[in-house]
């Protein structure tokens, strides 16, 4: 057994009939939406897989073009090496702004996931609230986010009524706006409170020093302006050249994520307040958060890299459909957890995901940055600390024709045992004539 | 025009008549068909393990068991796949390899196919390393020459059938859980043939319809074709 078999089989049927619904529904909207967005979607995959490997590529040259320009606009730019640097760095800007007991506002951020930010922020006496409603739903019930883009694809409406019932926001309900409601009203007097808030981002654009923040709620609106100190939190590898890259990369986010032709909101972060605005905060913090990044990129999963956080691999993923996010144990989950999750922590660690995959290849194909997401599981697989006497005997049978003949033929035999296959499956019978018999009476 | 017959270890040991038919098939082409008897496998198996060391020992004597200079054909997008784009990432250079419907729509371009002796209504398994040869509907087209064969849609023609070799018993439970959501997919309405040109897929969705007492009858691309013949 492994975690996927045991989280298949531990899944509720309702919650797996969801979650494939979902993925599936998801999955239909993506091809509809790029098939309206652009007249050859095939080029649009292949333009920006070009722009993010150039940015790769130019890396380093980006970053220092996109701070300079942040700090032109008043955003103050810190760079964290480490998840630890990263967390140490966060707390004191809040304790700054707030201190012990004030209230922080999150939007939903995979890079904070990804560095355990909340659990740190809470040690430090700090009230954090994630403000998405699914990372809200998360939190309360201490769940972890199983998928990237909708974090609680593994529960449904009933669930979220019972949690906000549990938590004093509301009495039962079974329609999804009255549950937002119940949201909105118990966020909205957080939200006035907030000293501070937390955003991920999702791409950065060096030649103006532009931050840009998308999103369906509002949320992220609020978060990160209603709170007079802002701290955006970013990988190294968000980073885009131009303006001008923009319009493709939000119609191939939008489209691959959710099968949205644009997102409801895309905010456009110049900087802080400046005198005569409405609203805004006076403080606005970008942190650039390596975390492994920089030893990706000089490795063979560079690529991994050159990923836009749109969730489309995990939808198509058959593996994903059948055993949800959990399983994969990681903060980044499907077929890009699988890569990126062994490529940041060594595959000594959580390699093993690599092997939860038919490598049918569908991740690949609607990969909007056309990732070789197969090739870098067999890679990773190569990588593993594995035993290799069964292949060495499986060679010395396929060293000679005759060894290979007394294998094949007592396959059926073998077979015949109590085996992981016969588990849920008949076993597989010789049907017909042996080929190689037929060949040679043929001749 | 001569081709060399990759058999594939599934045929080998429990499909014979796959490859029975893939010859028929050839032959009716106007290939000349050899089989080199030294063949096992392609290395496939501990190359999807991760046992590149053992794939590559194995990979470089299934290529020198094949002549240079003529092509490969084989009833198997898998083995195809392996062969064109695993041997390259093992270090080793790509045999010239056709899956056999890409051999006949790519290369044997036949106008028409004789008819199947009586009508059938099947439908039809994509085989996901298709995608790594760049298949598309290959199959499906030449499929569509043969009259009497009508092939019904089904609902994510795209999704995997879970079976992906060694995943099939390393991560059994989660392989079956995929093979049944694509066997609903494929069963309802009650097709009178499921058709794959993979023995992989159509061994493990045979094997777990069996075992949920549905009744499918499952063949095989080239016996289908061979069938017509
Ligand atoms: S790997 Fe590709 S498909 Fe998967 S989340 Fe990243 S960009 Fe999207």
């Amino acid at each position: 057994m492994n975690q996927f078999d045991d989280y298949v089989k531990a899944l509720d049927p309702d919650v797996r009939a969801s979650v494939r619904k979902a993925t599936t529904n998801v999955a239909r909207a993506r091809e509809r939406a790029l098939s309206v967005l652009f007249e050859d979607a095939e080029s649009a995959r292949l333009r920006a897989m070009e722009v993010k490997s150039h940015v790769l590529d130019n890396l380093r040259g980006y970053l220092l073009r996109l701070e300079e320009r942040c700090v032109h606009n008043g955003i103050v730019v810190h760079w964290a090496s480490t998840a630890d640097e990263a967390r140490i760095l966060i707390g004191e800007l809040c304790l700054g702004a707030g201190g012990v007991g004030e209230t922080v506002v999150k939007a939903k951020s995979m890079a904070t996931e990804e560095i355990h930010l909340n659990e740190h922020l809470e040690g430090l006496g700090l009230e954090v609230v994630e403000t998405d409603l699914g990372e809200f739903v998360v939190q309360l019930d201490h769940d972890t986010p199983s998928h990237i883009v909708a974090p609680i694809i593994h529960k449904d409406r009933h669930s979220v009524s019972e949690t906000f019932q549990r938590e004093g926001l509301g009495p039962q309900s079974s329609d999804p706006a009255t549950l937002a409601g119940q949201a909105r009203d118990f966020l909205r007097e957080k939200f006035k409170r907030a000293k501070v808030g937390i955003s991920g981002i999702n791409f950065a654009i060096a030649e103006t020093g532009r931050l840009v923040l998308v999103e369906n709620e509002g949320n992220n609106r609020l978060s990160t302006t209603a709170p007079k100190v802002h701290i955006a939190v970013m990988g190294i590898e968000k980073v885009l050249p131009r303006e001008s890259d923009l319009p493709l990369f939000l119609k191939l986010l939008a489209g691959s994520a959710t099968g949205q032709l644009l997102t409801v909101y895309t905010h456009l972060i110049h900087g802080p307040r400046k005198a005569g605005d409405l609203d805004g905060p006076d403080e606005v913090h970008l942190v650039i958060l390596d975390n492994g990044r920089s030893k990706v990129m000089n490795g063979p999963y560079r690529e991994i890299l050159r990923c836009i956080r749109c969730g489309a691999c995990l939808n198509a993923c058959p593996v994903y459909r059948a055993s949800s996010g959990h399983a994969y144990g990681h903060v980044y989950s499907g077929p890009l957890g699988a890569v990126l999750g062994p490529a940041l922590e060594g595959v000594a660690g959580v390699g093993t995901i690599a092997k939860a995959s038919t490598l049918c290849g569908a991740c690949e194909e609607v990969c909007p940055v056309k990732i070789p997401i197969p090739a870098m599981l067999l890679k990773l697989r190569s990588e593993l600390k594995q035993p290799r006497a069964p292949w060495l005997a499986f060679q010395q049978a396929a060293s000679s024709q005759r060894a290979w003949s007394l294998a094949t033929a007592s396959l059926p035999v073998l077979s015949s045992l109590p085996n992981p296959w016969t588990a849920n499956r008949e076993r597989p019978q010789r049907q017909g004539r042996d080929f190689r018999r037929w060949w040679d009476e043929r001749a | 025009m001569r081709v060399q017959l990759l058999l594939t270890c599934l045929c080998d040991a429990f499909y014979g008549e796959v490859g029975i038919a893939s010859v028929r098939v050839l032959e009716h082409l106007g290939c000349e068909v050899a089989f080199p008897k030294e063949q096992t496998c392609c290395g496939q198996p501990p190359f999807n393990a991760g046992d590149w060391a053992s794939a590559r020992a194995i990979a470089e004597r299934c290529a020198g068991v094949f002549q240079e200079d003529l092509p490969i054909v084989t009833p198997s997008a898998s083995c195809a796949a392996m062969l064109a784009e695993g041997y390259p990432m093992l270090g080793l250079d790509a045999p010239q390899v056709f899956e056999l419907c890409q051999f006949i729509d790519e290369v044997a371009k036949p106008s028409s196919w004789p008819s199947l002796p009586s009508p059938v209504r099947a439908v039809f398994h994509r085989s996901c390393h298709g995608r790594m040869l760049h298949l598309g509907a290959v199959q499906e087209r030449v499929l569509g020459l043969v009259p009497n064969l009508t092939l019904e849609p089904i609902e994510d023609a795209d999704q995997c059938c879970g079976f992906g070799g060694a995943f099939s018993v390393t991560h059994g439970g989660t392989s079956v859980a995929i093979g049944s959501a694509k066997l609903d997919a494929l069963g309802a309405p009650t097709p009178e043939r499921v058709v794959s040109g993979d023995a992989g897929c159509l061994m493990h969705l045979d094997g777990l319809s069996a075992r949920s007492g549905r009744v499918l009858k499952f063949s095989h691309v080239a016996e289908i074709l061979a069938e017509a013949l």
